[in-house]
């Protein structure tokens, strides 16, 4: 259980972390590390509007998208210490688990009768489609260098394959972390802060949801960071290093992944629509250019 | 005993004609279930036991009596097939009930006498092994699909679309002949039982290429996949769920039929199968995409799902070429796990299709919406089949893909150069048609049955009898039985991979069963955290205040139910990146520069298959053009036709006499 305890702890931080950051680096004092779980904790006390054009597939949406991120989690290993369920081919579980919660965020969106809504779903569900093989080419490149084929046993022996673990361990955190910023909807492919519903990606397609709802979406989202976090640490930190260095360097890392968002953030203006998808696909075609290196490494080539 | 029933219950199908109107569906229930029930239980005891049932008719054909064979894979079709054709029959039941009196009586009797004919045939394809016999009941079966597919053949469209299917059914029947004389020419007996030893001393890769166009045209493998999004729309619902979950399931049959014999040839077989599994799975999913015909949509992802068996099962071959036990295992498991899933999703998923399709009068799923409030069971059972035809979990499509994902995972943990890139090229095409169908049935669900109507239908919107739900019930239920429980379902499966000569000496992978049995915990986990947050959600909003209001129209008032994101609007960003793949068509008249009043103005936008426009329809249209050029022989003078066979003479002559032939 510590993954799942982990990603919640981050996940608990993250977000407010990226919002100081990013208020710092902007001339602001910013809001509390802590001002995201007030506003989620307000959303609880606050009463639920549903439209009135959507069905009561509008209210099982968000309940099965926070099952399936926490289902996805539970194969999640961290070093040593295995995910609640951990077998073969278990990223395969976690990027369908994923993509589950992904369907029904889509269909909520849909389920309102807005073009907004509409126009953000089908944003969703375009960019998560181009996504998809990068991801799943990276897990097969790990797979391919450290000989084995679940979450657990990929990340336990990543260090110790070859000396050029750490290279591979740099591009799979390079590509997770914008697989990451992909996943989240947040720039350059979508700014969270747009003040426009034409332009945007994730914001738009939850207008219609309030109270308890939107406090699970809010939850969701920063989960899905902790996510990504804990992959990124698997990447960087080994498995054999006391816990005492572990955990610590677990949350350095993590803060460093906030920053870094943060950072980007501040200082990069978002895509243009058109351009996305060439972005995206450029992704898959770095994890490709991945498996050459590790063929290369392999002695393969 | 058993087959004598058997022979009297597809003897006594005649009697639908002599019945009256109201009886004939009640006649035509009974005989297809005696069938079932016989048929199933060979299925069941060939299964359980290990060796093959064998039965034999009482009559002869071609001085022989046609002997029926029932290995296990014959088994695991008869089953398929049995249960779809049962769920078709219930839901014909109340599909049909209007066309009663629009009818006239011949019509409902071939109806009904052919679907009884249909469902005979495809376990007989599966059961004989004997060629000429099997020849017989393929062409039966394409006869009687095709008297189905007419069912509504006053419409010029349905007719034409129906010849269309036969002439290429013909084809298909073609190759085979060729593929059965073949065998014959070198073994002495036309049968798939001589394929062992045909294969032992010949090339295998010519043999199962001419087999795989036979039967790949039953499959709906792209290029030879164009009678499947005409045939499917055009038959009436029920027809449609059996077309596409079993009949094109019978041309994997076939394939897989050949490949229990294949002994060489095991790495160009498997790139070919590959290849073109990938390219209709990619092709199939995103014509899917473009389609406002809901079965149409749905037909184009039966190619998609027909893609993702054919990937597994040339994964296996890819395994046997590179002695990988588990890819073998795991490639064709997955592929005949696929086979079941397919048939049940596919057919639920047809079966919703035709319930709006009834209650509306429209396929059109431009014009609906909202279907969501007025027939929420027909919706569920879309939404949960649409959920596992995705491969998403905690559904049974998941646990298919799953087992493909997962065999070539474990190649690529220890593959040389050309099987990993092999490998890596399964695994983007496979996430790749992942991603779409995803894309693709957000869509189609969300536009159809979600949000607010986008037309107004005559008639009141309510749910469609019991008859026409309870078959998407009953396949929602064993839809979830493979999703929860994986592990007993794959065992069977491992039992008829036995049948299969290639995997002798190759051990399954003993963890795969554990594998399965993790999934099948953590999708209970799955379920739990639901309903804990439901329930968690339903204690929360007990205290506080739940009001409905409208839409937030972003500052906009006048928000109304056409403002809804249409299925054009949705699939428009993918269309840009993928324009070179499919041609689009737009019928757009522009203003005229005298028009002052303009009249009212349409526009229309049609995705269309550019495999089929440029590798079929453009040879066709030349050979069309060239054709009447032979015609110049035909001058329809009596002497020019009497100098034919003279030159014909001399010419056979002269042949002759210089020893050419």
């Amino acid at each position: 259980m510590i993954p799942l305890l982990l990603i919640f702890i981050t996940a608990f931080f993250f977000p407010g972390i990226i919002g100081k950051t990013k208020a710092i680096f902007s001339g602001r004092k910013g809001a509390s590390v802590l001002q995201p779980y007030r506003d989620i904790l307000k959303l609880f006390r606050k009463g639920s509007v549903y439209s009135e054009n959507s069905t009561l597939i509008f209210q099982f949406t968000i309940p099965v998208y926070i099952a399936g991120l926490i289902s996805a989690i539970l194969v999640l290993p961290f070093g040593t210490h295995p995910g609640f369920i951990s077998f073969e081919g278990d990223f395969v579980f976690f990027g369908y688990m994923m993509a589950l919660s992904r369907f029904m965020m889509i269909i909520g969106a849909l389920d309102t009768a807005s073009g907004f809504e509409g126009m953000g779903a089908n944003r969703e569900a375009f960019y998560s489609m181009l996504i998809e093989p990068a991801f799943f080419v990276l897990l097969g490149t790990l797979a391919m260098f450290t000989g084995f084929d679940s979450f657990y046993d990929i990340f336990a022996n990543l260090h110790y394959t070859s000396y050029f673990s750490i290279l591979v361990a740099v591009i799979a955190t390079y590509l997770l972390a914008q697989i990451c910023l992909v996943e989240n909807s947040r720039l350059p492919v979508d700014d969270p802060k747009t003040h426009l519903e034409l332009t945007m990606v994730h914001e738009v397609m939850i207008l219609d949801h309030s109270g308890f709802d939107l406090a699970l979406i809010h939850i969701g989202n920063a989960l899905k960071f902790g996510i990504f976090g804990l992959l990124i640490a698997n990447c960087v930190i080994h498995v054999e290093w006391s816990p005492g260095i572990v955990y610590p360097l677990y949350f350095l890392t993590q803060v460093l992944f906030a920053v870094a968002i943060a950072i980007v953030e501040s200082f990069r203006a978002r895509n243009k629509m058109a351009f996305n998808p060439q972005y995206i696909i450029n992704l898959s075609a770095i994890s490709l250019l991945l498996i050459f290196v590790i063929l290369i490494i392999n002695n393969n080539l | 005993m058993d087959i004598l029933i058997f022979q009297i219950a597809l003897a006594s199908s005649a009697v639908v004609f002599l019945a009256p109107k109201n009886y004939k569906y009640w006649i035509s229930l009974i005989i297809s279930a005696t069938l079932i029930l016989i048929s199933s239980g060979w299925a069941i005891e060939a299964i359980a036991g290990s060796k093959a049932v064998i039965r034999e008719f009482y009559f002869e054909f071609w001085d022989k009596k046609p002997e029926l064979v029932i290995d296990k894979l014959s088994a695991f079709f008869i089953l398929v097939i049995n249960f779809t054709v049962l769920t078709g029959f219930i839901y014909a039941k109340g599909y049909l009930s209007p066309y009663l009196k629009k009818k006239s009586h011949i019509s409902l009797s071939i109806h009904f006498f052919s679907l009884i004919w249909l469902h005979s045939s495809m376990i007989q394809a599966t059961m004989l092994r004997e060629g000429m016999a099997f020849l017989l009941v393929w062409e039966l079966m394409a006869l009687s699909s095709f008297l189905l597919v007419i069912f509504n053949g006053e419409n010029k469209d349905v007719l034409r679309t129906g010849i269309n299917y036969l002439v290429q059914m013909h084809l298909g029947f073609g190759a085979l002949l060729v593929g059965f004389l073949m065998i014959k020419q070198a073994t002495g007996t036309a049968s798939f039982d001589a394929l062992p030893i045909y294969f032992q001393d010949h090339n295998n890769f010519w043999l199962f290429l001419i087999f795989f166009f036979g039967f790949g045209i039953k499959a709906g493998f792209i290029p030879f996949h164009s009678w499947l999004p005409r045939a499917h729309p055009a038959a009436p619902t029920h027809v449609s769920a059996i077309m596409s979950g079993v009949i094109i399931k019978v041309g994997i049959y076939g394939i897989l039929r050949v490949i229990t014999h294949l002994q060489s040839s095991f790495l160009e077989i498997s790139i070919l199968v590959l290849v073109i599994s990938a390219i209709s799975g990619l092709m199939g999913v995103t014509l899917a995409i473009f389609q406002h015909d809901l079965k149409k949509l749905l037909a184009y992802h039966s190619i998609e799902n027909i893609g993702i068996i054919g990937i597994g099962i040339g994964a296996a071959l890819l395994g046997k070429y590179f002695d990988n036990s588990s890819l073998i295992y795991l490639g064709l498991g997955g592929a005949l796990l696929h086979v079941l899933n397919h048939s049940l999703f596919k057919s639920a998923l047809f079966y919703s299709a035709g319930s709006v399709l009834q209650a509306t009068g429209t396929k059109n799923i431009e014009q609906l919406g909202g279907i969501f409030r007025k027939m929420p069971v027909t919706s569920m059972l879309f939404l949960i089949s649409a959920l596992a035809i995705c491969g998403l979990p905690p559904f049974n499509g998941f646990i298919s893909e799953f087992l493909i994902y997962n065999g070539v995972f474990q190649n690529l943990t220890h593959a040389g150069y050309a099987n990993s890139l092999a490998s890596i090229a399964i695994i983007v095409s496979l996430a790749l048609i992942g991603g779409l169908a995803i894309f693709c049935f957000t869509k189609a669900f969300g536009v159809t049955f979600l949000g607010v109507s986008r037309s107004s239908f005559t008639g009141p919107l309510k749910e469609r009898p019991l008859s026409m739900l309870i078959p998407g019930g009953m396949i929602v239920v064993v839809i979830l039985a493979i999703g929860f429980l994986p592990a007993p379902f794959f065992r069977i499966i491992q039992s008829i991979q036995g049948e299969f000569a290639f995997v002798e000496g190759h051990i399954s992978p003993a963890v795969t069963d554990y594998t399965l049995s993790q999934i099948g915990k953590v999708n209970l986990v799955f379920a739990l955290i639901v309903i804990g947050l439901l329930a968690l959600r339903w204690l929360h909003q007990r205290s506080i205040a739940v009001s409905h209001g409208p839409t937030w129209g972003c500052g906009y008032t006048a928000a109304d139910h056409k403002h809804q994101y249409t299925s054009t609007s949705y699939a428009d960003n993918l269309r840009q990146i993928i324009q070179p793949f499919i041609s689009f068509k737009k019928n757009y008249e522009g203003f005229a520069e005298e028009e002052i009043f303009p009249k009212p103005k349409t526009f229309e936008t049609h995705g269309n298959d550019k495999i089929e426009e440029k590798l079929i329809m453009k040879p066709i249209n030349w050979l069309k053009d060239q054709m009447p050029k032979a015609g110049l022989a035909q001058t329809g003078s009596i002497n020019h036709y009497l100098l034919y066979p003279i030159l014909f003479m001399i010419a056979v002559g002269l042949l002759t006499y210089f020893g050419i032939i």
